[in-house]
């Protein structure tokens, strides 16, 4: 160990550089289970409590479900709390077996493999699957997790502009010359809240021989009719060849994700996948409440319904008050502020009104595109929305911008005052 | 879509080499909660049977500990089940804030930071500190997630071998140049159950300017004299800059990892750290479960201690038995059978027996290094660990491999 | 030259092989026979480097450049002056 002083002054300085840039996270302690509204420790030492939340990937409302709580509370009982293993050693009980099953049902798909996260499974699919010899054509707002996979892999990476069938079909066109091609999407882009052109890109697929892979994470149990996700609303359901979706979101929000696809590359998958081989099984308690989570949402689709209804009263309502949103097929609703400080202080006046929604700026959108994301559950009862809908609009107020067109907002919050 | 016959013939060529080489991994779906006895249908369709396992980390036996299991009832009431959140948006719920503190007191740290998983921990940490101007110097057998997070980063990357000093002390000065060196290890190396020397490595990061990185999974909770972890065997606690740990094994075994270590470093990941920003936070109802693990832990050494002592029955009557082990004082405890074939059909013989132990072979080890590895529990009783034994002495007979050197065991299986 | 090749042949010896009993030539093929990856090229590079003072810039660092201890020392010359 040598973590002198020089050292440590070191680290301060990047940690202050990332103050100055007005990027630094701040994390607010939440006393509560997660809901429609939640307990809030924030600033510290100071309890606000029926905060509205308003932006967590909570879309189902099942994240404090009593059903989903009785099931996991039921299967700690029976299957204990952790495996401390990894799958293949002494990690699989029958209800892995069984989750595996009953989304490869749900997805439409031949076989399913479980991950710890579906970060771990964008992590280690690529490198499983292709070789130097192989190409990735890839979404350029694909998700964190698939960069973070794709960089492992010794494949060729050909980035494609954000949903652009033109631009997909030229690169297919120019790199023809692999062993195996695979695009890969996220099925609705977590930043916009767009739905990827999934059908035209299983189109382009058969045209060019590629595999299709798509990330639901952001769509798994709630869009398409029966929630199943990007191919069921695209009607290409068994024409997407790999679909990698999360258990963190919709589907209870504990952990865990997984891989749902053809039979021979989920056994590839379960021989080789790093991720896979060298980290611990879902934890038994988790694995109870999705199995509950599944059943429920194969059962009825009145949550997705009612979060379908919900998302329209949000949009409609922000759309008349004049904001600018995005042009989002799913219950994320960006409202574009396009300045980073305004994103912020406009978050902070809305938790001053008791709705919770964070600012998203670079760089985790593009500098000039600075929002605050909101995220719609079936959690949210009308009365929610309403009154998280009056405090948009009195903040909005506050900074003028309601009616106002993307340049008259930038007019009076000039990008060059801020990052 | 176009999966064509082309594209399944690759594929299903793929596995088919696998399973000629006969490393094809085939589960064992287990009908019961992680314990000493668990309840397996092997092969998958046939009858369940009661077997003892001798191969989980469940070292401490809290994987469905009675207190652990009430702590996650309560926790599932207070806090709920799921998060559906990051960390830094609306995931970070007071008991999150209230593990990162306990862990950091347990480790003798400054600061910790939680991650979905240990395997999310190392993958991350080296890039959210490191950039291209720096150096990551790691040992030979650091675990698959420490080397996927170091090609995930831009620093350089060299190896030393295996514990050896020398040859580390000659990397440290081959880069003395670089900006900022931080030297990677295991705490315990989870193939070989061998510790880290972190007491020369202390000194020689010291004398050469470098910061200490180590990975506790295999330590955290039970080795040192109040377990808590390598460091404190060595006598070097607070001297670590950076350790990694999960709570998937000894801590409850369901899920969920950390850095913990300088203030700043965490902080840097905290910002920074991939995994950290763009996945979910570690679920409600496991977070309660690991609360109450520290709690148990911090009170009492008495599982580490029971553990202790079932490792050394453990390992002293492997030896007398005549096995050839690999040397160490962990309670992982590798079973040398040096064939790949002889290793896989020993765990066949034992599970027979009715004990679950499986094979490690290439690339797991290395060629030639095939072996059972078993893995002790204070969860195990003595009547455990004696019927096991057993089970180990009769299938060690039936192969004729007591008392037999690793040159004859070679020589009758080949390796 | 000849001395060159002995101490590179012994540096990759000592550094890369774990089975003494294996024979290394001075054409034995190190990257595509598996024997030194391409993690670890990036530290011979560095221990020529700092061994004949001089540096090899990273586009010629290539895999197959470094295949051999021939090839190895034929590049390093390149670069001595």
């Amino acid at each position: 160990m040598a973590f002198d002083k020089e050292l440590k002054n070191y680290y301060i300085q990047q940690i202050s550089f990332i103050r100055e840039q007005n990027l630094y996270k701040q994390e607010k302690q939440i006393q509560s289970p997660q809901f429609a509204s939640i307990d809030v420790e924030y600033p510290k030492g100071v309890n606000k409590d029926g905060i509205i939340n308003i932006c967590s990937n909570n879309y189902l409302g099942l994240s404090n479900h009593p059903e989903v709580i009785k099931a996991a509370k039921e299967t700690l009982d029976t299957r204990g709390y952790g495996m401390s293993s990894v799958r293949f050693i002494c990690g699989t009980q029958d209800i892995h077996v069984d989750l595996e099953n009953k989304m490869s049902l749900f997805l439409g798909m031949d076989d399913t493999i479980l991950y710890s996260s579906a970060f771990d499974a964008n992590l280690g699919i690529f490198e499983a699957l292709l070789d130097e010899d192989c190409a990735i054509f890839t979404d350029s707002l694909n998700h964190a997790s698939i960069i973070d996979g794709t960089r492992l892999c010794k494949a060729k990476k050909i980035r494609y502009a954000n949903n652009d069938m033109d631009d997909l079909q030229l690169k297919l066109e120019e790199e023809k010359d692999f062993r195996i091609k695979l695009i890969v999407t996220d099925g609705v882009f977590s930043m916009d809240g767009i739905v990827a052109h999934v059908d035209k890109i299983c189109e382009l697929a058969k045209m060019y021989k590629a595999l299709v892979m798509v990330d639901d994470s952001h769509a798994t149990g709630f869009i398409g009719k029966t929630g199943r996700g990007t191919h069921e609303l695209h009607n290409v359901m068994g024409e997407v060849d790999i679909i990698s979706t999360t258990f963190g979101k919709a589907l209870g929000g504990a952990s865990g994700g997984c891989i749902s696809g053809r039979q021979e590359i989920i056994e590839i998958l379960r021989q080789k996948s790093r991720p896979y081989l060298f980290s611990n099984s879902i934890s038994p308690v988790v694995v109870g409440g999705v199995l509950k989570v599944m059943s429920m949402i194969m059962e009825s689709t009145d949550r997705r319904d009612k979060l379908e209804i919900n998302s329209e009263f949000w949009k409609k309502g922000l759309r008349e008050a004049g904001f600018i949103l995005t042009n989002t097929g799913s219950p994320i609703v960006p409202v574009m502020l396009f300045n980073a400080k305004l994103a912020q202080e406009f978050s902070a006046d809305l938790y001053g009104e008791g709705v919770y929604a964070i600012g998203f700026f670079y760089p985790v959108v593009p500098k000039g595109k600075a929002r605050i994301r909101t995220q719609i559950s079936a959690a949210h009862e009308t009365e929610h929305l309403e009154k998280a809908l009056d405090a948009f609009i009195r903040v909005g107020k506050k900074y003028d911008i309601l009616g106002r067109s993307r340049e008259e907002i930038l007019d009076r919050y000039p990008i060059s005052t801020s990052l | 879509m176009a999966y064509s016959d082309k594209i399944r013939g690759i594929y299903t060529g793929t596995l088919n080499e696998i399973k000629e080489k006969g490393i094809f991994k085939q589960e064992r779906p287990i009908h019961s909660a992680q314990a000493a006895d668990i309840e397996v249908e092997f092969p998958m369709g046939s009858d369940l049977k009661k077997v003892i396992n001798m191969c989980a980390n469940n070292y401490l036996g809290l994987s469905s500990h009675p207190d652990v299991i009430k702590a996650a009832h309560a926790g599932l009431d207070s806090r709920g089940y799921g998060m559906s959140s990051v960390r830094f948006i609306c995931g970070t719920q007071d008991i999150h804030k209230e593990l990162e503190a306990k862990v950091t007191k347990f480790l003798g740290t400054e600061d910790t930071i939680l991650f979905p998983s240990c395997m999310d921990a190392n993958a991350g940490v080296f890039e959210a500190i490191l950039t291209a101007d720096d150096v990551m110097i790691s040992d030979r057998l650091v675990h698959a997630s420490i080397i996927d997070g170091m090609r995930l980063c831009a620093a350089l990357h060299d190896t030393f071998k295996h514990s050896d000093m020398a040859h580390l002390e000659e990397k440290l000065q081959l880069h003395a140049d670089k900006r900022l060196k931080v030297v990677i290890t295991d705490g315990v190396f989870s193939m070989d159950g061998d510790t880290a020397k972190l007491d020369e490595m202390v000194a020689l990061c010291e004398k050469y300017d470098a910061m200490l990185f180590v990975d506790e999974s295999h330590s955290s909770g039970f080795i040192g004299k109040t377990g808590r972890g390598t460091h404190e065997k060595c006598g070097v606690v607070g001297k670590i800059d950076i350790i990694t740990t999960t709570f998937g094994k000894a801590l409850g075994g369901a899920s969920g990892g950390c850095v913990s270590g300088r203030k700043e470093l965490v902080e840097m990941c905290r910002q920074k750290a991939r995994p950290y920003l763009f996945s979910n936070t570690i679920a409600p109802v496991v977070v309660s479960g690991v609360n109450t693990v520290l709690d148990i832990l911090s009170k009492s050494t008495e599982r580490r201690d029971k553990l202790e002592k079932n490792t050394e029955f453990w390992r002293n009557g492997l030896a007398e038995a005549g096995f050839v082990l690999k040397e160490g004082d962990t309670p992982i405890v590798p079973v040398m059978l040096f064939n790949a074939k002889l290793s896989q059909d020993f765990s066949k013989a034992l599970y027979e027996e009715g004990v679950y132990a499986i094979g490690f072979f290439f690339p797991v080890v290395p060629q030639g290094q095939a072996r059972i590895r078993t893995q002790v529990s204070a969860g195990h009783e003595i009547h455990h660990l004696e019927k096991a034994l057993e089970a180990f002495i009769k299938v060690g007979k039936k192969f004729d491999i007591l008392g037999k050197t690793k040159q004859e065991i070679i020589a009758m299986y080949g390796n | 030259m000849a001395e060159m090749k002995d101490i590179v042949l012994q540096y990759v010896i000592n550094e890369y092989l774990e089975d003494e009993d294996e024979v290394l030539s001075y054409d034995s093929p190190l990257i595509s026979g598996g024997i030194v990856d391409s993690f670890s090229m990036v530290s011979l590079k560095r221990f020529l480097e700092n061994k004949y003072k001089i540096s090899i810039p990273d586009d010629k660092a290539t895999p197959e450049a470094f295949d051999t201890v021939n090839k190895i020392c034929a590049l390093v010359n390149e670069y001595i002056k």
